[in-house]
């Protein structure tokens, strides 16, 4: 999978599953201050990963990612690694 | 001690969406059940039930306000919005004051059962959501809204299997009356999925009067043969009468009696001494006579030997000559958690609109409901000004609310 076809089902979920509006996705935003993602929010995150991708995230995976771009990271590597 | 009385009214029901939709179905005796091939699928011996659509919250709440909410807490979430809008309650109003919320549900399955059923194929609790827990607990109602409207009074889920809604009302009436709160939710929410029912079905106590499904809720009737599963929401504003007048707001209704009992029996099958002690108590804290009431909204769910104990419950507590008596179960079905607060909603909109609802598939009495007023069809112009409502639930307990028209 290229990383642009990740980045697009990425923002794919972030929209329509969480809600995010397209131009907050910023690559720099905070997932907590600006993007609100909050405890729970990971939880939910890990079922759609697994549902997207195939893979399995634990919750202490997310303790490094701050922002979006971190975020696309951590699934790209995750994805290609797969 | 405060007088009670209720301010707003919601209701989301197989017989309407709202309160105005439901008056209209209770005037005509219009049914809201139906039958259910996937019951039948899954082995039930009974494919009828209540047919309610679920709302659609998508746009109206936050992601994070309706993804722990059960299908209940939907149903309840919408009547609550009507209620608190006709008690013309607005956000400023529950920032500043300690409103409570008091709620009937005794189930929320399925988010149980879906849960289980990832854990089967996953094997991992992760994959599970973050939703599922919120919607499982028999707290789901009230713990999704008091989050949703800020609320800051008591909050509390009463679970009294099919008494649930009724006792809510009376447990709300007690600490509005004793001056512990000024205004609190009341209500009772019931799921309608099959998850929730098929252990029910196996107690043979549904009726399979499934070729005809409208004629199949037959209260009171000789040929009853069994209840029809139902559910929904209802909810009604209780307000101490002084707040209310504070506010402008406009009175509804007083409640004026509460009465309660536990059998101390049958875990599934009820008695007579049990209910006659609840309507006698309600009665007393009314200070009435049993003549004073002017219509009864009875629990009859259709069952063989609910019916029958309840009609001699009424006769003893009666005499030969009682008010009219209609069960609402006969059109929504047997709305359990719920229907304690519900049939609080439809016994008022009768006293307000001057008719009672009809009891239909009353066809033939049997020996015992031949001794009440049964209203088969509708009666117009009948003035209400005091109902009394009762409610009985698995383990014996029972509730009676006396609702008095305020002039």
């Amino acid at each position: 999978m290229e990383n642009k076809e990740i980045i697009t089902k990425v923002n794919y979920f972030l929209i329509d599953e969480f809600e995010l509006e397209e131009d907050q996705l910023i690559p720099t935003a905070s997932l907590k201050e600006t993007l609100e993602i909050d405890s729970l929010d990971y939880v939910d995150l890990v079922v759609i990963i697994e549902k997207t991708f195939g893979f399995k995230v634990k919750g202490e995976d997310f303790v490094g990612i701050k922002t979006l771009q971190d975020f696309y990271d951590y699934i790209i590597n995750r994805a290609q690694a797969n | 001690m405060n007088r009670v009385v209720i301010t707003g009214m919601g209701i989301y029901s197989t017989i309407g969406k709202n309160i105005e939709e439901v008056n209209n179905s209770l005037y005509t005796g219009k049914s809201g059940i139906g039958f259910e091939q996937i019951r039948k699928d899954l082995g039930f011996r009974s494919g009828l039930t209540g047919i309610i659509e679920r709302p659609s919250l998508k746009g109206k709440l936050k992601r994070r306000q309706r993804i722990g909410m059960a299908e209940e807490g939907e149903y309840a979430y919408v009547a609550t919005l009507e209620a608190l809008k006709q008690a013309k309650i607005e956000d400023d109003f529950l920032d500043k004051t300690d409103v409570g919320i008091l709620y009937g549900n005794d189930s929320s399955a399925r988010s149980v059962v879906e849960s289980y059923d990832i854990l089967k194929e996953k094997k991992d609790t992760s994959l599970v959501g973050s939703g599922a827990i919120f919607q499982s607990m028999n707290s789901t109602i009230t713990m999704n809204l008091s989050t949703i409207f800020r609320l800051k009074g008591i909050n509390l889920t009463v679970s009294a299997a099919c008494a649930s809604g009724s006792h809510s009302i009376g447990i709300g009436y007690y600490l509005i009356r004793s001056g512990l709160q000024d205004v609190i939710i009341c209500g009772g929410g019931q799921e309608i999925n099959y998850h929730s029912m098929g252990s029910f079905d196996g107690l043979n106590a549904f009726s399979v009067r499934e070729d005809q499904p409208q004629k199949a809720s037959r209260p009171f009737d000789r040929d009853r043969d069994g209840l029809v599963p139902s559910g929904g929401a209802a909810t009604v504003i209780l307000e101490s009468y002084e707040s209310a007048i504070k506010r402008g707001a406009k009175i509804i209704a007083e409640v004026i009696g509460y009465g309660f009992s536990s059998n101390g029996d049958h875990i599934s099958v009820p008695n007579v001494v049990g209910p006659a002690k609840s309507l006698e108590m309600a009665l007393k804290d009314a200070q009435l006579n049993a003549s004073q009431i002017d219509y009864i909204n009875a629990h009859a769910t259709a069952t063989p030997v609910g019916d029958l104990n309840e009609a001699q419950a009424i006769s003893k507590v009666f005499g030969p000559k009682t008010p009219y008596v209609s069960s609402t179960k006969s059109t929504t079905g047997h709305e359990m958690w719920m229907g304690g607060a519900s049939e609080i909603i439809y016994s008022i909109l009768m006293m307000q609109n001057s008719y009672v609802a009809p009891n239909i598939n009353f066809e033939n009495p049997d020996e015992y409901s031949a001794k009440l007023n049964i209203a088969a069809e509708t009666i117009k112009n009948h003035n209400i000004d005091i109902f009394l409502s009762n409610s009985f639930g698995f383990g014996g307990t029972n509730s009676s609310l006396i609702v008095k028209k305020i002039k």
